[in-house]
């Protein structure tokens, strides 16, 4: 059944190029790179029980590194993603060292902290980052010599790596480490007792999820080839949060039909109603009401019972 | 001469102005049945909870075999041989059986830090937990997760995972707390039989069946070591009926 569910998003995600216009293509994409946002933060909040508020620190910041690198210093963006990608995983892992001095409602506060630093500095260092204004004037990489300024071709870009996204964190949280990290989030001190290092694995997540964050923020600038300090928000990190949350940040797939949802919200329900935060907000409550573990995992759920399973 | 397994020199620890281990001292040899015993509040699991480096005293000297661990963390203790069981059962109920033990396996491999093959990739380590659950007599739950089954057998994953570690000193806390008549001579049957070379240090109320195991004892009140020495000693010591058998 989970084979032929996986099948069935799968194939689904072949198919906007060839039945959809240029709106809804361009959809897909940022639904799709919002995903990787929502993965890579349900590493920190589902798998290892950190729950940040700071997580668009890393988005914004490899954002707006690889902004200013190619529009400033006038680097390539081979160059300037390697770059932007070692500069954001450095950061992860000073934060992480930071942050994890505390748990739970500490490190929350830290992550925010730290984010709310960032997101000033992108406001006021205006010399550099062109404060209010934003960098604008990007362009979009050509890999291989492939142009990725169509919306077409930026999609398969972006399936393809989110597809690795999803590959290589699911490997992350099922591999014998991911194993650690669950038991870190579920008992530290036994597993402590047991001979794992706590702090290490959960610094060590923090940097991983910090380098899909970056990743994410690569692709978020390349398809709107402008930044602007609410990249680094706290409502950046917020929303991301509330993809997790409502997705099931149990579930790997969770966060990603979380993020689809928000963003769908965000993009598509607004056009029609003013008022759409209070939309999200009135869908958000229903998912905690009806289904309070997420909607992956309450569909899940939902068909065990159907198919007459206890569990 | 050979180093004691475990020596805790003066170790003092205090919460505020309560003060729950006062100057405590002991040496266990290898191989050495301890029991340690006391009424609630004497600071046994206190103790234990110092010795595994949960806790930090404020001073004193915690050796194990000669090396000094007062300021090592716990994961370091246990790649040093130091296992422990806890009073109140923390396995993850969710997993499997086999899946807890396991993870106490992984626990003092590197393979701890590989990060792309699940762990039940590992066949050395599916291998030895089963040998382990083997030896509590669970083998054929191995495949069962830990909520779905009673509580002594709970217990006993418990020392399933603290003995496959194979561990050079191992201290259990209350083992046989909460258990029926027929559990208790399980583990008791269990604890009798892990071999010599891992030195048993114990805490338990049950004195009926826990003295059987003991070879030495130590007793604690108020976060002092009252009585310590050979059981025989230990409970012929008036200081002991005062204290703990209430005659």
């Amino acid at each position: 059944m989970k084979w032929i569910a996986a099948a069935l998003i799968g194939g689904s995600l072949l198919l906007p190029p060839f039945l959809a216009g240029d709106f809804y293509i361009n959809l897909a994409s940022q639904i799709l790179i919002a995903a990787i946002f929502a993965l890579s933060l349900n590493l920190l909040v589902g798998f290892g029980g950190m729950t940040s508020l700071g997580h668009a620190s890393y988005l914004g910041v490899a954002a707006y590194l690889s902004a200013l690198l190619t529009s400033q210093y006038g680097l390539g963006h081979g160059a300037a993603a390697i770059i932007s990608i070692s500069g954001t995983v450095a950061m992860a892992g000073f934060f992480g060292v930071i942050a994890l001095r505390a748990t739970g409602l500490g490190f929350l506060m830290i992550t925010l902290a730290l984010s709310q630093v960032l997101w000033g500095l992108a406001y006021r260092m205006s010399n550099v980052t062109n404060g209010d204004n934003g960098i604008t004037g990007l362009t979009r990489p050509a890999p291989f010599g492939i142009s990725l300024e169509s919306p077409v071709s930026f999609y398969w870009f972006v399936l393809i790596v989110t597809t690795t996204a999803f590959l290589m964190m699911t490997i992350f949280v099922s591999s014998a480490f991911g194993s650690s990290l669950k038991g870190v989030r579920d008992q530290p001190r036994r597993m402590a007792a047991l001979g794992f290092n706590p702090w290490l694995i959960r610094w060590i997540t923090f940097v991983y999820a910090g380098f899909w964050g970056g990743i994410s923020g690569l692709l978020y600038v390349y398809y709107h080839k402008y930044i602007h300090p609410t990249s680094l928000s706290t409502t950046s990190s917020a929303e991301a949060l509330l993809g997790v949350i409502a997705g099931g940040s149990g579930a790997l797939g969770g966060p990603a039909v979380g993020a689809a949802l928000v963003l769908l919200l965000k993009n598509y329900a607004s056009a029609y109603i003013e008022r759409w935060n209070m939309l999200l907000g009135l869908v958000f409550l229903f998912i905690v009401l009806v289904m309070p573990t997420g909607i992956v995992p309450g569909f899940s759920r939902l068909t065990a019972r159907l198919r007459g399973e206890t569990r | 001469m050979t180093e004691p397994a475990l020596e805790v020199l003066n170790l003092k620890k205090a919460f505020g102005g309560l003060a729950v281990t006062q100057d405590v001292s002991l040496i266990v040899q290898p191989g050495e049945r301890r029991l340690i015993i006391g009424p609630n509040g004497a600071g046994k699991t206190t103790l234990f909870n110092q010795i595994s480096g949960d806790l930090r005293p404020n001073s004193g000297q915690i050796k194990l075999f000669g090396t000094d661990i007062t300021r090592l963390p716990p994961y370091k203790r246990a790649h040093r041989g130091l296992s422990r069981t806890y009073q109140i059962i923390t396995l993850f109920a969710d997993d499997t059986i086999e899946h807890n033990v396991s993870l106490g396996l992984l626990g003092l491999r590197p393979s701890r830090w590989q990060m792309w093959w699940p762990m039940s990739q590992y066949r050395d380590i599916a291998t030895e937990a089963r040998r382990a659950l083997d030896a509590v007599g669970l083998l054929e739950l191995a495949g069962h997760p830990v909520s779905d089954i009673a509580y002594g057998e709970r217990r006993r994953v418990e020392l399933a995972v603290a003995l496959a570690q194979r561990p050079r000193v191992l201290l259990l806390d209350e083992p046989l707390a909460g258990l029926s008549n027929a559990e208790r001579s399980t583990v008791k049957a269990l604890i009798a039989s892990i071999p010599r070379e891992t030195t048993v240090v114990m805490i338990e109320h049950d004195m009926d069946t826990a003295l059987d195991l003991a070879e030495t004892v130590t007793l604690l009140n108020y976060g002092r070591v009252i009585v310590d020495g050979e059981r025989d000693a230990v409970i012929a010591d008036e200081r002991t009926r005062e204290v703990y058998l209430g005659t």
